[in-house]
């Protein structure tokens, strides 16, 4: 579904203080399976999963989403890929702070404009999917941890993304949590996402719900992955 | 076409949700732009309508006075002046008139005193031996029709006088101190002798002419001061533009130091406004959708304040009479008219005062916006 061929990228291209983050991967990521990134700090997991979500370009290489090209497309098309194909959890959770967890759930699908309504009853569902219906009116400074990051969850598919990428999604997480996270994470793929995720967390590269584990060292892919 | 609606309605709805989040702060800045509208829009407002209230007294004046000098100083017109100024070609109607000013010592305060003739009030001819009186002398005597008045001539003589009627309270803006007498009773008052008068009232046959009578009228009588209807109209405007100046340099002030509070918090992006762009650009915004969003946070601020001090300042201006100016931009007086203006609403001053005001702030708003909302959308996922 993802095919990215011979991805390199750089940071501060041209100056002294040039960072290249990932140097030739090659790597096909099937649909309907969970993805994990896993590597040290600094190896390039985040930066390649920024690729992979359309949120920034290579340097240099093709990254392939089904059979299109869409490693040279502009800022404005790669975001109308990025709102409708995938949907972002991330470490720190970055819910806005003041707005209560419907209208954070919410927030992605503002921009497509769709019918008001429909869109309330889209993130009620979804909140109480993931057993936060009780709490959609709070503001998500008063969620836990946990809830928090349900929160994330919900808002990552509220435009019904056909990819879920996570970045260290466990890694404020306590281990009940996590377990509950790994839950929800199978029920995605039964769902029929595509997840693609970073972590060294061992409680998530060797779950069973993890089919594939790719491995990262120094912007490289390394053996070892299953 | 729908889903743009949709789309806008959608940010509106965030950016609300997004303002309530700083309640204090935001309905603080709301209340001082109010404020700021508000002083701004009364003052023009009210000026406005002091000067088309004006425009339409004069409208009925007359197109011509003629006063005679004396050593640089105001003198009656002698007998003999009304005929030869009715011999000048263009030259309609002629009217002596009968005026002058009178100081009561028991309110402190100055009267005009009129002959009029009987179709310039309303009231007829009034009858010797009684007095027509201003809203405002009524007010401050507490006199009534029927009630009796005395007033002690420069001369030293008692005149009494009965009140016939006070005169309405519409036409108080330019009658409220005025006292309305005989011609008998004046010329005695003042001691004026039968033919003089205090200036001459011209209308003219043709309006476009009224310069070249003027210019027969000095030639006929060379010791005349002519005033034109134009003129006075010219004046006027000037003093209320001098009056609204004054109160706008007093403001001046308090809109500066708004200015640069305003742009200051609009313009300032804080650390967290920054972090909160760049997750909206992670989770799938476009550049111009959080410009978009921030445009109207900025018009809704703006354009509510614009309105709420817009209409507080016409209740002020038309319904509660300017009470916070008056002193300044109605002038200086011991008899204040009481008078409500007409409302009138120039469309060219408010597009003046809603550029000034709210087209400022929303661009103060955008700029500093376009710098972070066009950082990369990973930026979150870096930082």
């Amino acid at each position: 579904m993802i095919k990215l061929t011979d991805i390199r990228k750089a940071y501060h291209q041209g100056q002294h203080n040039e960072l290249w983050a990932l140097n030739g991967i090659d790597l096909a990521i099937e649909a309907n399976k969970v993805t994990a990134l896993s590597g040290p700090s600094g190896s390039g997991k985040s930066t390649l999963l920024t690729l992979i979500g359309c949120m920034a370009r290579p340097t240099s290489g093709r990254v392939q989403l089904g059979e299109r090209d869409i490693s040279g497309l502009p800022e404005r098309f790669l975001t109308d890929i990025r709102r409708k194909t995938f949907g972002f959890v991330f470490q720190q959770f970055n819910l806005i702070a003041g707005l209560s967890a419907r209208d954070n759930v919410m927030l992605p699908a503002y921009p497509l404009g769709g019918d008001w309504r429909v869109l309330h009853e889209r993130a009620d569902a979804l909140l109480d999917s993931l057993k936060l219906g009780q709490r959609r009116h709070a503001r998500v400074e008063w969620l836990s941890g946990g809830e928090q990051q349900r929160v994330a969850i919900a808002r990552a598919l509220i435009n019904d993304p056909q990819v879920v990428i996570a970045d260290e999604p466990t890694a404020n997480l306590d281990t009940a949590l996590s377990r509950e996270f790994m839950a929800i994470l199978e029920s995605l793929k039964q769902q029929g996402k595509t997840i693609i995720l970073t972590s060294h967390d061992p409680l998530v590269v060797e779950s069973s719900v993890v089919d594939r584990v790719v491995h990262l060292r120094d912007g490289h892919l390394v053996e070892g992955g299953r | 076409m729908k889903t743009w609606i949709a789309r806008q309605k959608a940010l509106i709805d965030f950016t609300l949700s997004s303002l309530a989040r700083r309640k204090l702060k935001n309905l603080g800045l709301l209340l001082v732009y109010t404020v700021i509208v508000f002083l701004l829009a009364s003052v023009m407002l009210y000026t406005h309508a002091l000067r088309h209230e004006a425009a339409q007294v004069l409208k009925n004046s007359p197109e011509v006075i003629v006063q005679r000098m004396v050593a640089g100083r105001h003198d009656l017109i002698p007998p003999g002046y009304l005929e030869k100024l009715g011999r000048i070609r263009g030259v309609q109607n002629k009217e002596g008139r009968l005026w002058g000013y009178f100081y009561d010592n028991v309110v402190s305060a100055n009267y005009t005193l009129m002959a009029p003739s009987p179709e310039e009030h309303g009231f007829g001819r009034v009858a010797d031996g009684t007095i027509v009186i201003g809203a405002a002398v009524a007010r401050e005597r507490g006199l009534v029709p029927g009630n009796l008045i005395s007033f002690r001539s420069y001369t030293g003589k008692l005149f009494v006088f009965t009140v016939a009627a006070v005169l309405p309270h519409e036409a108080e803006l330019v009658s409220a101190d005025l006292l309305l007498l005989s011609e008998a009773d004046f010329r005695a008052f003042f001691e004026i002798s039968a033919g003089y008068y205090n200036d001459i009232a011209l209308s003219v046959a043709n309006p476009q002419e009224v310069r070249n009578i003027a210019g027969k009228i000095s030639e006929t009588l060379p010791d005349a001061r002519i005033i034109l209807r134009e003129e006075v109209l010219r004046t006027y405007e000037s003093i209320f533009n001098w009056r609204e100046g004054i109160v706008l340099v007093l403001l001046s002030g308090s809109i500066l130091a708004f200015t640069i509070f305003a742009w200051e918090k609009a313009s300032g992006l804080s650390a967290e406004e920054k972090r909160e762009i760049g997750i909206l650009k992670a989770i799938g915004w476009e550049t111009g959708d959080v410009l978009k969003m921030k445009l109207w946070e900025g018009a809704l601020v703006s354009l509510t304040a614009f309105l709420l001090g817009y209409v507080v300042a016409y209740f002020h201006v038309f319904h509660f009479s300017a009470a916070l100016f008056e002193p300044v931009l109605k002038g200086w007086s011991v008899l204040y008219p009481r008078f409500e203006l007409v409302p009138v609403v120039d469309g060219f001053q408010i597009a003046t005062l809603f550029f000034f005001t709210v087209f400022p702030y929303t661009v103060a708003t955008i700029v500093p916006i376009w710098r972070a909302a066009i950082t990369d959308p990973d930026a979150v996922m870096r930082g």
